[in-house]
């Protein structure tokens, strides 16, 4: 089998978060809206209709190209890029060509614990098309209309240089990426509803030449562009292998299938005629509004990542995964004010907190527990009030309720036993009770003790501090000896 | 009263009228209408009249006369069909939006109507603006009210027909290369092609973004003075409107200012092709101008020639692009077709006439990779080289005085059917527009019952100076304003 190297580069969509469209007043807010709901003659394309920039959409572009450390320029013009399509009203696209905010800039990012680094080639703005509907709801059957409700929502692509050299690494990519656009409070990065749209360009060679390039479309979630990449790889590899040709093509991943599908025959036909729009005039990017974007750039996932690995002694992976969320970071540190003990706040946030959230299905900005709550029953755990396995059962119903630690535990009436007298007691009864595993740990079945530990744990309804549990099980089976 | 007895008004004279009660907005309205329907069958330049709208609207007026009278109280405007009119179909001269009725105003339009004026109907054009003798209208052609055998130009040709029969006092045109200006020669009457972003074009239908802007059609140049005061300043619908405040009158100069301003003549603009005519009434009027004491200075424009090719190149390109909407998809005609591609292929043949497709065909290929540097890029770089003439030459005069065509009203016989030399009629408007500068065309005399349209042109935002050597040549030549009658006789 012949060694072939991959290589992958991102072209990514972000809808900016603005109110208001990027040529008009039209609200964005348009998920769940009814088709053709937030439209006005300019983002419908009537005809003498004309549009007027948004000058938040440039800003929060800005601040996108800066956080990837883009050269900013100091003019940017629009340009129409002409085709047609029912779901572009216009019959072109407000886009940028040859003068996009910012070029040449990088992006850092962990994939494997190992820090990677990929150039950004480009950041520009342009304006998204609407949707096209099928037969549903909205129309009748063997029908398909358009809705116009996305037309001219602001986007910013992002365009990375063709450096990342296998699908996992794409994917590691991509998410910084995401992360960096919400931290920054650009975008909200929601791949599943639409909000950041990947495409990749993914081609194989075995010489230092690039191979050719494959186009892959349609890929809604950062597994299904690993999977497709990955998909892409076998595919290449195999043809290559085989020594038949590959072809300059968009391909559509299917997630369903799992297989990439070629989408157009002929690639390089389309001439999109880009000319400098003359209905918008080219806009400027002082110098003063670089600076003070810069000053007020907020701290970006990367940095967080490194910060928490020193300063808490998190490892990579740990770190990663608090930062991933910028509300779990927030969240984290929050709670690190009450109660400063970093990893058992990592560990408890990470599993407990993210599988009450999964069960609940919310985001931890929707969650009722907040820090301070958390922190108060970490607490708990660490004097001993109450055992680990309470503390879940609790934080389970701070989750459900909203109510506090404390107020669970009162009305539970749940106490720690560490009370050595009681607790001796209750290890009498289970070791009278279980001749058997007494029996076999006394024989050398480490095993055995497990299990007497959990019987006194089912006795006590959790109750019982679990070391001490141990030591005095311990003892009290030794005497049996 | 009748409509002759307005021959020489201007909007001042309908408001003394009003004033003294002598006349109501619904009779002014009435009279219009009454002419309209004595000319129309004759001249064609309206596609659509407002009759009952604009009745009610002056009904409302007559019932309510303030003390003080807005700009344009209880007057009756014509607008081309190219702005959009909320409630008033807007076709453009086309198929394409033959149904199209636009839910908003023009900002034009609804200055138009905050300043009192009524909306008397909606004028034939050129197709999307593209043409300069009103025949490729796809609703059959406007005829010149002067000798219906000749076209009235255009694009504005409904508007300046309709403004030289009186069917209207005064109208709204656009002007891409002269849509404005070349009308109004043909048809005696005073047209103003502001400064690019004087006038807003939101709701002007583009035809070339670069190049089009609302111009004003009119029996006065006093009239064009009120009208360009209601309608310019900024808009924060067009981006490319620009953020100064509406002309007012006290820019235009006093009359012994005028006299100290200095007027140049390009030589470019005598060719050996101009009518003999034309070059001696222009002639003419500049003596009288040297009898007055003004400055006459000769300056050249050496790109002149170089204009017209490159404006149909930026000018076609911007429309291949600016028409890509009509696909049948949200609004306008909609042919069906076996699947999507059949259903574009068909609309857009069916919809666009000879002259509009001709012109995307030629701005998609202007446009088109491998094309782009050599077409549309040079032909931007040519409209540089054209303002830089400008420019130089304002460095020695204050206005320029040209003619504004190189021939009198043609038949359509004649011309329409050899496209270059239909675009030659363009040559003295277009470099002026490409420059983005303001130009007014004046009536300067007749020759055998046509009139000679004579070009003023200026600095970009001097339309003050503009006005004001308007007024002066007007006063000047003291020509009468046209009246002419609707006679059988000449049309064969």
């Amino acid at each position: 089998m012949s060694d072939f190297t991959t290589t992958i580069g991102l072209e990514v969509h972000c809808q900016l978060l603005t109110q208001a469209k990027m040529f008009c007043h039209c609200s964005t807010d348009y998920i769940g809206k009814e088709p053709n709901t937030l439209v006005c003659p300019v983002c419908l394309g009537l005809p003498g209709s004309l549009p007027v920039l948004n000058q938040k959409v440039v800003e929060l572009a800005l601040r996108a190209a800066l956080a990837l450390h883009c050269q900013i320029l100091p003019q940017g013009v629009f340009h129409r890029k002409n085709y047609f399509y029912p779901d572009l009203p216009k019959g072109y696209q407000i886009s940028q060509y040859d003068l996009p905010i910012g070029v040449d800039g990088f992006l850092e990012f962990y994939s494997r614990g190992v820090k990677k680094k990929v150039r950004i080639k480009r950041v520009h703005i342009e304006e998204d098309a609407g949707k096209l509907i099928h037969e549903g709801v909205f129309l009748p059957p063997g029908t398909s209309g358009v809705d116009c409700n996305r037309c001219g929502i602001p986007l910013a692509e992002v365009v990375t240089e063709p450096e990342l050299s296998s699908p996992e690494e794409a994917r590691d990519c991509l998410m910084m990426l995401r992360n960096i656009v919400c931290y920054l409070g650009v975008s909200d990065g929601n791949m599943e509803e639409g909000s950041l749209r990947c495409d990749a360009n993914i081609s194989l060679s075995s010489s230092s030449l690039l191979g050719v390039k494959v186009e892959v479309k349609n890929m809604n979630s950062f597994r299904s562009v690993y999977r497709a990449l990955s998909y892409e790889v076998e595919r290449q590899r195999k043809l290559l292998e085989e020594g038949k040709p590959i072809f300059q093509e968009t391909r559509h991943w299917d997630e369903v299938k799992g297989v990439t599908v070629s989408a157009r025959g002929k690639e390089g036909a389309e001439d999109y005629r880009y000319f400098p729009d003359p209905d918008l005039l080219p806009f400027s990017i002082k110098g003063e509004m670089i600076e003070e974007i810069k000053s007020e750039l907020p701290e970006l996932p990367l940095q967080r990542e490194e910060r928490f690995m020193t300063e808490y002694e998190l490892s990579q992976g740990e770190a990663e995964i608090l930062v991933q969320d910028k509300e779990i970071a927030d969240f984290f540190e929050d709670t690190l004010r009450d109660f400063n003990e970093p990893r058992m706040v990592c560990n408890w946030i990470t599993t407990e907190v993210f599988k009450n959230l999964k069960e609940l299905g919310i985001d931890i900005s929707q969650a009722s527990i907040t820090p301070a709550h958390l922190a108060e029953l970490l607490k708990m755990v660490d004097k001993k009030e109450i055992s680990g396995t309470i503390a879940k059962s609790v934080l389970e119903e701070m989750f459900a309720t909203g109510a506090r630690a404390r107020e669970v535990i009162t009305r539970r009436g749940i106490s720690f036993i560490s009370d050595e007298k009681e607790l001796e007691n209750i290890v009498r009864e289970v070791i009278e009770k279980n001749p058997q595993s007494v029996a076999d740990y006394l024989s050398g079945k480490e095993k055995a003790l497990q299990f007497l530990i959990g019987q006194v744990m089912k006795e006590t309804r959790g109750q019982a501090d679990p070391e001490l549990t141990k030591s005095i099980l311990i003892k009290v089976l030794s005497s049996e000896e | 009263m009748k409509i002759e007895e307005f021959r020489d008004f201007s909007i001042g004279d309908y408001h003394r009228l009003f004033k003294d009660k002598e006349i109501s907005p619904l009779e002014l309205v009435n009279l219009f209408l009454e002419r309209i329907k004595e000319g129309e069958d004759k001249i064609h330049a309206f596609l659509f009249v407002n009759e009952e709208k604009a009745k009610d609207e002056a009904q409302k007026k007559a019932e309510n006369l303030p003390d003080e009278l807005l700009p344009l109280w209880g007057l009756p405007v014509a607008i081309k069909d190219n702005i959009c009119t909320r409630g008033i179909p807007t076709t453009c001269g086309s198929k394409m939006l033959e149904n199209f009725t636009p839910p908003y105003d023009a900002t034009v339009v609804e200055r138009l109507k905050k300043a009192g004026a009524i909306i008397l109907g909606k004028t034939n054009m050129d197709e999307f603006a593209m043409g300069s003798s009103t025949q490729t209208s796809a609703f059959g052609p406007t005829y010149n009210p002067f000798d219906r055998r000749r076209v009235p130009g255009g694009s504005s040709g409904g508007s300046a027909a309709s403004v030289c029969s009186l069917e209207a006092p005064f109208a709204l045109g656009s002007d891409t290369g002269g849509s404005v200006r070349q009308p109004a020669a043909f048809c005696g009457v005073v047209g103003l092609r502001p400064t690019y972003g004087r006038i807003s074009r939101y709701g002007v239908v583009s035809f070339a973004s670069s190049l089009d802007q609302v111009g004003l059609i009119t029996r006065k140049v006093e009239d064009a003075i009120t009208l360009l005061e209601v309608v310019s300043g900024k808009d924060d619908k067009d981006s490319t409107c620009a953020p100064y405040p509406p002309f007012g009158r006290s820019e235009i100069p006093a009359p012994e200012e005028i006299r100290k301003l200095k007027v140049g003549v390009p030589r470019e603009y005598f060719p050996s092709g101009l009518e003999k005519v034309i070059k001696t009434k222009i002639q003419e009027v500049l003596e009288k101008l040297k009898e007055e004491e003004i400055e006459i200075v000769e300056v050249s424009l050496p790109h002149t020639s170089y204009a017209l090719e490159s404006y149909y190149i930026v000018a076609a390109a911007e429309a291949s692009s600016n028409l890509a909407r009509y696909d049948g998809v949200v609004y306008g005609l909609r042919v069906e077709g076996e699947n999507l591609q059949d259903m574009y292929f068909k609309t857009r043949t069916l919809g666009f006439g000879r002259e509009v497709k001709k012109r995307i065909i030629l701005g998609t290929y202007a446009l088109s990779s491998g094309y782009y540097d050599e077409y549309y890029l040079k032909g931007m770089k040519v409209r540089t080289l054209v303002r830089q003439d400008f420019e130089e030459a304002f460095g020695k005069c204050d206005l320029l005085i040209t003619p504004t065509t190189p021939s009198l009203p043609f038949f359509p016989e004649k011309k329409g059917r050899d496209p270059y030399e239909m675009y030659l009629n363009d040559m003295f408007t277009v470099p002026s527009a490409m420059a983005g500068l303001p130009s007014l065309s004046l009536n300067c005399g007749y020759d055998e019952g046509l009139p000679v349209g004579l070009q003023i042109i200026g600095r970009p935002f001097e339309e003050g100076k503009l006005l004001g050597l308007a007024l002066f040549l007007e006063k000047l030549l003291a020509l009468p304003s046209p009246f002419p009658l609707f006679k059988e006789d000449n049309n064969e």
